[in-house]
């Protein structure tokens, strides 16, 4: 067993970790989570992905152990005082979703993507969403939705 | 899927990895950005009963001017490396191919000692690195060594590195203006990894090809330099000519993403495409 401290969302966490236990089993299980989903579990959905230090990463695929003094934001962590956040508002507009399971990994990949400036065209979110697999949209308003949301968080600076 | 039982230690150097590998008797691995290892666990293919995690020696984080060559510390990770503007002006190919790699959470985590080490012959890098005729700076109790790419890549999943050695850098040269570069990877979906890669560099003198050097990606038990295809080029061949002797000396696998014949005949293909793609830059 190992100590680690955790600030997700912001809030501080300390917990006794297995070194084998998986951050998004972390995520899900001890802290209940829940909205981050495990899809593939094998690395190649995204549905898992989270933000570790303000960077994408698929939480399947990282040790809670490794996450040691990280700061995580999940998709419980975006919406602030009550109002969706600008990613979450345009899924909402363009009605980029479906059954919904790919919607919190796709969102935080996208967050990630716009925050590194590299949400720069159509072409370069659909390279840049390469890790996130949806089996219902055809990633048509996806895509239309980070568009949109790019230019509202570039409004916004 | 959830790995076995393992201990977890964090290495505060990499002379504290080192010195925690030996102790570990074999049976000990370090962790870098764990995107190969990680999976291996979960499959439980991998059952190391200790992981070494160097994933937070932020020192070896670095990409610096060595003067006629770029050194780039072990655990730069991939996204790094493909953004590093040093990279961009002196040997472009290293950053282009590492934004080649898996997808961008997969560049986040991954590093580059991670994948030279992995000794995985379907990576992209370590062909590359060969290609570039790249120098491997090697930390070990005794103290460092330099392997050259040329001998690190020794099997599927092995290398030239001792169980209580870590990579610590590689060194990549810098490309003169009149080298052209073209790394070509072909996949099957868009985060796959290559089913066939073919890493270019034409050396012109005068613009008339001087020479070449060729790394190739899946074509056989480790990455592979495609010499004949290399001398054809230096003997006054065309870009097809020579890309037709590019399957000579390898022995290309059968997966899912393709057969043995098809490889051999993507190969000739994308190497083709690379040498023209190479000539016009
Ligand atoms: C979904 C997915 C897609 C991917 N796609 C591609 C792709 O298209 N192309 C590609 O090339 N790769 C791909 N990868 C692999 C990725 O590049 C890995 O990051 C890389 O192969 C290993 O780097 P790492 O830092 O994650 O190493 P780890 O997984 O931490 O370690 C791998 C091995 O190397 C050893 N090791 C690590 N660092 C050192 C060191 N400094 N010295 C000595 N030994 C060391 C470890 O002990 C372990 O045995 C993909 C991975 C995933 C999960
Ligand atoms: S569940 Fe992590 S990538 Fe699919
Ligand atoms: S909305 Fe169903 S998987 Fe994307």
């Amino acid at each position: 067993m190992r100590q680690v401290a955790l600030t997700v969302n912001g809030m501080r966490h300390e917990l006794e970790l297995e070194p084998r236990e998986l951050l998004v089993y972390v995520l899900r299980d001890r802290l209940k989570l829940t909205g981050t989903n495990v899809g593939c579990d094998t690395s190649s959905c995204g549905a898992c992905t989270v933000l570790v230090d303000g960077e994408s990463v698929k939480s399947c695929t990282v040790l809670g152990v490794q996450a040691d003094g990280a700061e995580i934001t999940t998709i419980e962590g975006l919406a602030a005082n009550g109002s969706l956040h600008p990613v979450q508002q345009a899924f909402h507009d363009h009605h980029a979703l479906q059954c919904g399971y790919c919607t919190p990994g796709m969102v935080m990949a996208a967050v990630s993507l716009i925050e590194h400036g590299e949400a720069t065209s159509e072409a370069a979110i659909r390279e840049g969403l390469e890790g996130n697999l949806c089996r219902c949209t055809g990633y048509h308003n996806i895509v239309a939705a980070v568009q949109d949301a790019a230019g509202a968080m570039g409004r916004a600076r | 899927m959830i790995p076995a039982r393992f201990d977890y230690d964090v290495a505060e150097s990499a002379a504290h990895a080192i010195e925690l590998l030996g102790a570990g008797g074999g049976d000990t691995k370090l962790l870098a950005g764990g995107h190969s290892l990680i999976p291996a666990l979960k499959l439980r293919i991998a059952r190391p009963a200790k992981l070494v995690d160097i994933g937070r020696l932020s020192d070896l984080a670095y990409v610096r001017d060595g003067g006629t060559h770029v050194a780039i510390g072990a655990l730069s990770r991939h996204a790094a490396v493909a953004s590093n503007p040093l990279l961009a002006e002196h040997c472009p190919i290293v950053s282009y191919t590492a934004g080649q790699i898996g997808d961008p959470q997969v560049r986040h985590r991954g590093t580059l000692g991670g994948t030279l080490s992995h000794g995985d012959p379907a990576s992209d890098l370590p062909a590359v690195m060969l290609a570039l005729g790249a120098e491997l700076v090697v930390q070990g109790k005794g103290g460092e060594r330099v392997i050259p790419a040329t001998e690190l890549f020794t099997g599927v999943f092995e290398t030239a590195l001792a169980p209580d050695e870590m990579l610590v850098e590689a060194r990549v040269p810098k490309l003169a203006a009149s080298t052209g570069w073209a790394y070509v990877k072909a996949n099957r979906r868009a985060q796959d990894w290559a089913t066939v890669g073919v890493a270019a560099l034409v050396h012109r003198d005068d613009g008339a090809v001087a020479g070449a050097s060729i790394g190739l990606v899946n074509m056989g038990g480790t990455p592979l330099r495609a010499r004949a295809t290399e001398d054809a080029l230096a003997g006054g061949s065309s870009a097809a000519e020579a890309a037709a002797l590019v399957t000579d000396g390898t022995q290309p696998p059968s997966d899912q993403a393709g057969s043995s014949e098809y490889r051999a005949h993507l190969a000739q293909v994308i190497t083709r495409r690379a040498l023209e793609q190479a000539l016009g830059n």
